[in-house]
């Protein structure tokens, strides 16, 4: 009993602490003065999501992402600190105020946007639809009453159960599973996320991505810590800005080009200006 | 694209990175092991004294690191503490101090059950003979501790040395994190995770397997 006491106590003092430590709104965010001041600035990115966010074999950030973080130091005329972050911690880094800006292929999402503030979108991601070249499907309608394959628990399954439900789906648990049946033509498409199924076209001639962006689309933000109004309001200019040169295509032609292929559309993922049509 | 296979470990300084990761986990183990070491003596000491509070004290810690994951542990000290007092921490410094904290009270309990174990009557009959109670510590208890504890605090080292893998969770880039950056190079080459994690696989064995020998010799010629 003596010792049940004492095990609850400590849980209740662990409860304390950690409620503290999510009550503490953090304040102690950099403004962008503060960042100018500093000389550097502090940029989480993937460090092993290629062609998003990764170290290349001499040991530089490259991809999409560092493409942006880099030009966000440069016109800021400070050095970039690139901090390695991994999908489940993004929020922490942030909230922790270990990094200024999260810069690691993040998806928007409402809840996501109550502890954290988005900047303006630099990226798209939207279903697509891959079919063997001998019978390429172009429009959705011609899915109807045809096999199409997916895998369970991605959006592309709700996507067409919810608007498309004359499609007759065929679901698979994995991703490799449902290529696998593609391949040997248990179906006549596959869907997932257009960034999935435009690789793997380039990898497998004979396929052919014929809807490039369908669905509701998913945007790719910045993010900064929660109230840090300054830094926000900058990336927003400066988005804007960019997107009068072009920017972002030329990120694309930079460093997602070999990944998606001579013949992907660039305007299927990339966001110019912050504004998504 | 196909034919790669082991030959992405030695792209560019894809090697020398993997080594590089495999010396920041060995100095984090290192520092922590040797810390733990000292303070986990001291622990063990305290385990064992008189002292009610000093004794509720050693076992809320030891309760604490049983029970809380070490990768709770490691967040609560990297990104809570930069959140409730604005102690901004380094990732590696965290890493130490965590590690420290866990094995410090398992090392101190290891040290508190070897004690504990010595029968009671050398004790006795040490004091018997007149040997003051440091005496007795330091030509009784602790060179018959020290080879009990042996094999143990070893087992835990390398227990250490493995958990130190989790830190790649509060960006410190060590042999794992390294290991999966490379693969990332690669993704969609299905056999680089293979390589890589073999490789990481044999870079730990390479440490821990000498570590592991040794601990067998000595219990064989002390037992």
């Amino acid at each position: 009993m003596k010792k049940f006491a004492k095990v609850i106590s400590l849980v209740l003092a662990l409860v304390l602490v950690l409620s503290l430590a999510a009550s503490a709104t953090a304040d102690g965010f950099r403004t962008l003065d503060e960042v100018k001041a500093s000389g550097k600035l502090v940029i989480g990115l993937f460090s092993d999501k290629k062609p998003f966010g990764y170290i290349d074999e001499n040991g530089e950030y490259q991809g999409y992402d560092v493409y942006l973080a880099k030009r966000l130091a440069a016109d800021l005329g400070v050095e970039l600190e690139a901090v390695s972050v991994d999908a489940p911690n993004r929020i922490e880094f942030l909230q922790s105020n270990k990094v200024d800006i999260i810069l690691a292929n993040f998806t928007y999402t409402a809840e996501r946007a109550e502890q954290v503030d988005f900047a303006l979108p630099y990226m798209k991601v939207a279903l697509g639809v891959v079919s063997p070249d001998a019978a390429l499907i172009t429009d959705v309608e011609q899915l109807k009453g045809k096999k199409l394959i997916v895998s369970k628990g991605t959006t592309a399954e709700t996507f067409f159960e919810k608007e498309y439900p004359e499609v007759e789906l065929v679901k698979f648990d994995s991703y490799t599973e449902a290529y696998i049946a593609l391949l040997d033509g248990r179906g006549d498409a596959l869907s997932t996320d257009n960034t999935e199924v435009l690789a793997w076209a380039i990898e497998n001639p004979g396929f052919s991505v014929g809807i490039e962006s369908l669905g509701s689309l998913d945007s790719i933000n910045p993010a900064v810590t929660k109230g840090n109004e300054t830094l926000l309001a900058w990336i927003n200019e400066e988005i804007e800005k960019l997107g009068e040169e072009n920017f972002f295509h030329a990120d694309y032609e930079a460093t997602l080009r070999e990944t998606y292929g001579e013949n992907a559309d660039a305007d299927s993922l990339v966001v110019e200006g912050g504004k998504i049509e | 694209m196909q034919d790669l296979g082991i030959s992405i470990l030695f792209k560019g300084i894809n090697f020398q990175r993997l080594l590089g990761g495999l010396w920041v986990t060995l100095r984090i183990a290192l520092i922590t092991i040797g810390l733990s070491a000292a303070f986990g003596l001291l622990f063990g000491l305290l385990m064992l004294s008189k002292n009610k509070i000093a004794k509720g004290f050693c076992r809320v810690w030891l309760e604490i690191v049983r029970f809380m994951p070490q990768l709770v542990l490691l967040y609560l000290v990297y990104f809570g503490f930069a959140r409730i007092f604005s102690l901004d921490l380094s990732g590696e410094t965290s890493a130490i101090a965590m590690f420290t904290f866990w094995g410090t009270a398992e090392m101190g309990d290891l040290i508190r059950g070897a004690l504990t174990s010595i029968p009671r009557h050398q004790r006795e009959s040490a004091a018997a003979l007149g040997l003051t109670p440091a005496q007795i510590y330091l030509h009784v208890l602790i060179p018959q501790t020290v080879r009990r504890l042996l094999p143990q605090a070893i087992n835990l080292s390398t227990r250490i040395i493995k958990t130190t893998a989790l830190v790649k969770m509060i960006n410190v880039t060590e042999v794992l994190k390294v290991g999966q950056q490379i693969i990332g190079q690669f993704y969609r080459q299905p056999d680089a995770a293979f390589w890589v994690y073999f490789t990481v696989f044999l870079l730990y064995f390479i440490v821990c397997w000498p570590i592991s020998v040794l601990a067998g010799r000595l219990e064989k010629r002390w037992a």
